[in-house]
């Protein structure tokens, strides 16, 4: 059904950007390529706005998180060409420490509440969204609880004790 | 009036009131919470706030083996739990490259449309209550007890169902099962087609929806709209035909789409995709009988767990179940995204393997967390009551929005 | 037309012309088939009381008819779903709303205790913040357990003595969750 396969994708991401784009991967036929913060929005644009590829739906934008790496903060996103029925996966990889990565809000508005949500479970600052606050967490709650090391259970809990669970 | 000045609470020339919409409203059927600038019954702006019910799935999900992670996944939406367990099963089976045979495909097919129909049946039988007919509520959720037997005949459980297992079914549907769904694809088509009577060419009921919140396709798709309410504005996106999974492409249906995108439009596409669904079923039936019986699961027995009676007796299964459980399996280290059609949208589940038991990262793509972010901006200008059935008929679930 | 069925009398001297009981048990047997439940429905719960209420199983039998969304006239709050840290001075504000006498229901393993969701987001049962009656428990119950619950309230409801809510012991339990 799809009027396009991945190597067009890769032939004309390569011819716009050159080696602006890592090397793309496939797993499981998904279009798999990272670039640089720098870069991020300029390829975005590229694919949505380019008259062939048409990568007009942003399906999701998320963040995984590193710790053992130098750009310890992934941030990934998934796009469709719902024309083409294809789909791909950008990724950009930032530091840990200062995650600043600019934002998508002004290719999709869909982007608004993705980014929130990735900047309430991991501190990634979308520079130039409109408004970066935290969005399913309390506004008090000073951590990222989706980076590695926080602990998944309340730390400040007093009703668990550690022999009722034999350690 | 979407242009009209939003002023300072202190500003004495400040002439709209702000009316806090929830979270505990029970016109918002969930834990929603919207703060509207009103000026009389006009909303002028509003602001969203949800989380009231995070309750942290994928820092969860970091920490459970794979097949531990169904009872989440219920949890999300609730409402058509099953559609998100298969979601996640045929996840990790595109992960550990699994191929269920065919029979097992057409079972979960089955399983997931009359998932769809409770799913639709609980939103359209809610946008009645909201327009102000309670019958079509009480007619509805009858109905939806005779899909909860039947999922009670396959699993045990009614409403978080937790069925099914990585490579296929836990058991093999019954007898009584295939009865029940029988029954039930002669006994709801005419229950359907009276609530239809009820409502399509009902005049109040198209006074309160026609028109109302309708949204343009380059609009739903800037804010990533899927599901029925992307459908209701035109475009013809749906996860089972684009990227079909568990042999969608073996069946013959119909992609229901509206024109105007409004929420009358809504409910009509819901009410046919249910049609659909039924065509479905009925289609997965007839093509059971052609496949062997009593197929219910892949042979993949380093993931599929060995009986229980098997593991007591036998050493090879006992092995199986050991390395099962204490996760000693080596699995890609890769990466998946795999999508489905869930009730309200593309359910997506972004998997990040790191070669252990339990994922390293697992994102879902929740679409009523990506739908519901339109709502407050497509609320200006509204009228309140409208307001309150276009949030119904977005069909919004809490589980699902806030993970 | 069906059999109407009336409650029994509560126990007491009963002559011609007259029956004499003490006040308590006639007001518990009034409150307890008319109480007025707020379903205060968060998540999964709340659509196993939606089947409760609807037609199958017909909530409405037990003389909670009126389903009450304003919590000043609720005698009853049902708490279904989850309670994330996040809704709990939410819900703390609406059983403060409520007049006493006032009984409160935790329906399904979260309410109760937080079920399977210990995490730093989600309160680990709600009798963290509020004083809770009965507990129903499952994930979610059915809605057969949810009338089981009700029916348990009911009970309480009945052998209540008028003057509990004045007692010290109640009012010491209220002010352990800083309620006065």
């Amino acid at each position: 059904m799809g009027k396009i396969n991945n190597q067009q994708v890769i032939q004309s991401l390569t011819s716009k950007f050159g080696d602006r784009i890592t090397v793309p991967t496939e797993p499981f036929g998904l279009l798999t390529f990272g670039t640089s913060a720098d870069n991020i929005l300029d390829v975005l644009r590229f694919l949505k706005e380019d008259g062939e590829l048409k990568f007009n739906y942003l399906t999701d934008i998320t963040a995984i998180h590193f710790p053992e790496l130098e750009l310890s903060i992934g941030v990934i996103y998934h796009i469709h060409s719902l024309t083409n029925n294809i789909r791909v996966r950008v990724k950009v990889f930032i530091d840990g420490n200062d995650p600043r990565i600019p934002t998508a809000t002004s290719l999709w508005e869909g982007a608004n509440w993705m980014e929130r949500e990735t900047y309430d479970f991991f501190g990634v600052n979308f520079e130039g969204h409109p408004n970066l606050v935290r969005i399913l967490n309390v506004d008090e709650m000073t951590v990222f609880p989706m980076r590695r090391e926080y602990p998944l259970e309340d730390p400040n809990r007093v009703d668990k004790k550690d022999y009722f669970f034999g350690r | 009036m979407i242009n009209h000045p939003v002023l300072s609470d202190n500003d004495p020339q400040k002439e709209t009131i702000t009316l806090n919409l929830g979270p505990t409203h029970p016109a918002t059927h969930g834990v929603f919470q919207n703060i509207l600038e009103m000026d009389g019954e006009r909303i002028v702006s509003g602001v969203s706030t949800i989380g009231y019910i995070h309750r942290a799935f994928e820092k969860i999900a970091e920490h459970r083996p794979f097949y531990q992670i169904t009872p989440l996944t219920d949890r999300m939406n609730y409402c058509s739990s099953p559609i998100n367990n298969m979601g996640w099963h045929m996840t990790v089976e595109k992960l550990l490259n699994i191929k269920t045979p065919k029979r097992v495909d057409y079972l979960r097919v089955i399983v997931m449309e009359l998932a769809r129909i409770s799913d639709h049946l609980i939103c359209n039988g809610i946008l009645g209550v909201d327009t102000g007919a309670f019958s079509g509520f009480l007619y509805l959720m009858e109905e939806r007890e005779h899909i909860y037997e039947i999922y009670e005949e396959i699993c045990g459980a009614r409403l978080t169902t937790n069925i099914g297992r990585i490579g296929g079914f836990e058991r093999d549907f019954n007898d009584i099962a295939f009865a029940k769904i029988k029954k039930f694809l002669v006994k709801f088509p005419p229950i359907l087609k009276e609530f239809e009577t009820l409502f399509n060419r009902n005049r109040i009921f198209i006074e309160r929806t026609s028109g109302v919140a309708a949204v343009d396709p380059e609009v739903a798709l800037n804010y990533s709209w899927s599901g029925p309410i992307l459908r209701a504005t035109g475009v013809d996106y749906d996860v089972r035909v684009n990227e079909p999974y568990s042999s969608y492409e073996d069946f013959d249906f119909d992609i229901p789409v509206g024109t105007t995108g409004d929420v009358y439009d809504r409910y009509i596409v819901r009410n046919e995709e249910m049609w659909q669904s039924l065509r479905i079923i009925q289609q997965a039936l007839d093509k059971i009988e052609k496949e062997p019986k009593g197929v219910f699961h892949a042979d993949v027995p380093e993931f599929y767990l060995p009986p229980k009676e098997e593991v007591y007796n036998n050493m090879e299964a006992l092995i199986y179940h050991f390395k099962i459980v204490m996760g000693e399996i080596d699995t890609p280290k890769t990466e998946v995204y795999h999508a489905v059609e869930g009730g309200n949208g593309e359910l997506g589940f972004y998997l990040v393997n790191d070669g252990g038991r339990s994922p390293y990262r697992l994102h879902f793509r929740r679409p009523s967390f990506i739908n519901y972010q339109m709502y407050a901006p497509m609320s200006a200008g509204m009228l309140l009551s409208d307001a309150i059935i276009n949030m119904s008929s977005l069909n919004v679930i809490a589980g699902e929005l806030d993970a | 037309m069906s059999e109407v069925k009336i409650v029994e009398a509560p126990p007491g001297i009963e002559g011609s012309g007259f029956f004499a009981t003490s006040m308590d048990k006639v007001v518990g047997l009034a409150r307890s088939h008319s109480l007025w439940p707020l379903p205060f429905a968060t998540s999964c719960c709340g659509i196993e009381f939606m089947a409760t209420m609807g037609s199958h199983y017909d909530f409405a039998r037990f003389g909670s008819e009126r389903p009450s969304f304003s919590p000043r006239q609720a005698d009853l709050l049902m708490v279904m779903g989850t309670i994330a840290k996040k809704m709990g001075p939410v819900l703390k504000q609406v059983y403060l709303q409520m007049a006493e006498p006032r009984w409160v229901i935790a329906v399904g393993a979260c309410a109760s205790s937080g079920g399977i969701f210990d995490t730093y987001s989600v309160m680990q049962g709600i009798d963290e913040i509020i004083p809770v009656d009965v507990y129903v428990p499952g994930c979610p119950p059915r809605p057969e357990a949810i009338i089981d619950g009700f029916n348990k309230i009911q009970e309480l409801v009945k052998n209540e003595s008028l003057r509990r809510r004045e007692s010290p012991e109640y009012k010491e339990l209220l002010s352990r969750y800083g309620i006065q």
